[in-house]
């Protein structure tokens, strides 16, 4: 960590804070997947048995919205970095509504594994995959409205913070998605 | 000493170290009776003592907080605090209630009376009366600090430091609901104390040591606020969930195991980050500032603070240990280091460097004052190790071969012994810092080594 006194061009881009919050939401989520990993070693065909009950078009579908919504929000940056607000607005809130089909879809997914009688302690595996995915769709819950706060006075500063959140939104779900749905 | 109004901390941390002597003292008995259990048996039973020696370490602990507030405030702020005398009010309010307290404990008065007994849940066994009147001094001290705040100059640090005082009061009315469910009830304790001393204090505590690093090395406040913005950030990242750990066994869901192991994990981090932050500063610091003893505790803080409570918690965070540790002396090692490094040597840290201000002299006396340092960590840091073998050793007996309780407690008779040989030097250094605060008057240190303290 840098302690130097005034930010010059080639420190960290972005704010200190933002960077210490996608550490830590790293960490964490890293340990989640490890310790997924390391259970799954304890009881192989029941956590295979397990993970067929997803719905992995769903699983799909959700990684092109949220991929397509990464991009978006990066040309919104760009947009407000060339000072074209209109287009930064109209691109954020195009990556906002990607996350809102997102968070359809998840809700789409529980229901049918509620629907199966399927929750959080019927199987260890189910219990992190409501964890990870749980934890993971209150962050993009949380992003949709940071994408929607900055928007409204599209600034260059404030769009990177919550840019910066949004990419990481978008790296842990493409993280969780082979741990949790495809391994 | 700038501002009139900061004389106020005088009084709240001569109240604070008398019931820093009683506690350590009581827990000098205590640590006698598990050396020799009949011990004062029938006029103070060991839970009476053990109730007296966690209140006052608490309310100690609380004072000089408050203290401190009324201290760097009206500096941070530049002006006087809103109103001295209701200061000495809510004093006078704690000092009341903490005289009932004591009554009320030793002498089991109004036993089963809703407002006036005991009210039993551990650490928040106040009486009711004296509970609605902590409300009431904390309600006094929150509007005079935020009108103080309000009305100057806000900095970093006293944000931060009424964010934490603000938060722990109002945890604190978790306190006054009491479900008849067990588990409800231990899930709603853990709101007022986990989230006291590993959320809201912690907060209290990073704000406190970087106005002790402001003003003990010099490096601009830009560089501290950093510092302090990542710490309280991490803090409450990790600590909030962190309250996870504590719910591995009282009957709430399963998934509670991996939440509180992962986030307590990580509240190795804040407290990591607090001890680079000291040792950094210092580093890069030009001032040579005179009062070496605040340095001292200022350092030893970070530092113990730490390993007490980041390194000996982890040591037993993780649920698939803590299955085996949960309740041993483990948990006493972990819970005497941690509040010694954090809190105890925060609050001396300050103590030591307002006193010379509060008493209109120059730094005095230091070598008392860092002697008592070394006595009382090097007590608290022995005693951690003995109780940690203990743990150890009760925990393979009791837990992993199955012997009875009694039985392993007979075995540890060699550790309580070690442990009570530690207390005797933690309550002979805490004599020594109170008389190297209270009494020497002349000694000052070689003039021309001064320089004002900003």
């Amino acid at each position: 960590m840098t302690v130097a006194a005034r930010p010059q061009p080639d420190t960290l881009p972005g704010e200190l804070l933002m960077w210490v919050l996608i550490l830590s939401e790293l960490l964490v989520f890293g340990a989640g997947f490890a310790v997924l990993l390391g259970l799954r070693l304890t009881d192989p065909p029941g956590f295979a048995a397990a993970q067929v009950r997803l719905d992995q078009p769903v699983a799909a579908a959700n990684t092109a919205l949220l991929i397509t919504s990464g991009w978006l929000a990066a040309r919104g940056l760009a947009a407000a970095r060339s000072g074209a607000a209109a287009r930064c607005r109209i691109s954020l809130l195009a990556a906002a509504l990607l996350g809102c089909g997102f968070l359809i879809l998840k809700a789409h997914d529980y229901a049918a594994l509620a629907d199966q009688g399927i929750g959080m302690e019927s199987h260890p595996f189910f219990t992190f995959f409501f964890l990870l995915t749980g934890f993971h769709a209150a962050h993009v819950a949380a992003g949709i409205l940071l994408l929607i706060g900055v928007a409204w006075s599209a600034q260059p500063a404030g769009v990177e913070v919550a840019t910066a959140f949004w990419h990481m939104v978008d790296l842990i779900w493409v993280l969780l998605l082979p741990v949790v749905y495809l391994l | 000493m700038k501002y009139q109004s900061q004389k106020i901390a005088l009084a709240y941390f001569a109240v604070a170290l008398a019931l820093f002597a009683v506690q350590v003292t009581l827990g000098l008995v205590l640590g006698w009776i598990y050396v020799s259990p009949n011990f004062l048996s029938e006029v103070l039973p060991f839970n009476i003592g053990r109730m007296l020696h966690t209140n006052s370490l608490i309310v100690w602990l609380l004072l000089g907080f408050f203290g401190a507030a009324y201290y760097l405030v009206p500096e941070e702020s530049e002006r006087e605090i809103h109103s001295p005398k209701l200061a000495l009010l809510q004093l006078a309010i704690f000092v009341i209630g903490t005289a009932g307290v004591v009554v009320t404990y030793l002498f089991n008065l109004f036993d089963g009376n809703f407002l006036m007994g005991n009210g039993g849940r551990e650490f928040l066994e106040q009486p009711l009366w004296v509970k609605v009147g902590i409300v009431v001094a904390a309600l006094i001290f929150l509007y005079n600090i935020s009108m103080t705040v309000l009305a100057g100059k806000k900095t970093a640090i006293t944000n931060i430091l009424l964010l934490g005082l603000w938060g722990l009061a109002l945890l604190f009315l978790f306190a006054f609901y009491n479900p008849s469910n067990l588990g409800l009830d231990k899930m709603y304790w853990w709101y007022v104390v986990h989230l006291w001393v590993e959320g809201t204090w912690e907060l209290v505590m990073a704000s406190i040591l970087a106005f002790l690093m402001l003003k003990l090395t010099g490096v601009d406040r830009e560089v501290i606020e950093k510092w302090l913005y990542v710490i309280v950030a991490t803090a409450l990242f990790s600590g909030i969930l962190g309250t996870g750990h504590h719910y591995y066994w009282i009957g709430t869901p399963g998934y509670w195991q991996w939440i509180g192991s992962i986030f307590s994990s990580l509240e190795v981090v804040p407290f990591f980050g607090m001890m680079a932050f000291a040792f950094v500063m210092v580093w890069k610091g030009r001032r040579d500032h005179p009062n070496k003893a605040a340095l001292l505790w200022s350092l030893g803080c970070a530092t113990l603070a730490f390993f007490g409570a980041g390194v000996w918690g982890f040591l037993h965070t993780l649920h698939g240990v803590n299955y085996y540790t949960h309740g041993t002396q483990i948990t006493a090692a972990h819970g005497h280091l941690a509040f010694y490094g954090a809190y105890v040597c925060l609050n001396l840290a300050i103590i030591s460097y307002a006193m010379p201000h509060l008493r209109g002299r120059d730094p005095y006396n230091q070598v008392l004052n860092m002697a008592a340092f070394w006595l009382m960590s090097a007590g608290v840091v022995f005693m951690t190790f003995t109780l940690t073998f203990a743990g150890t050793v009760q925990t393979h007996l009791q837990r992993v071969n199955g012997e009875a309780y009694m039985d392993v407690q007979d075995q540890l008779w060699l550790f309580y012994a070690m442990r009570f040989g530690s207390g005797v030097a933690v309550v002979l250094g805490a004599v020594l810092f109170i008389y190297a605060m209270a009494f020497p008057r002349r000694e000052v240190i070689e003039p021309g080594y001064n320089q004002p303290a900003e």
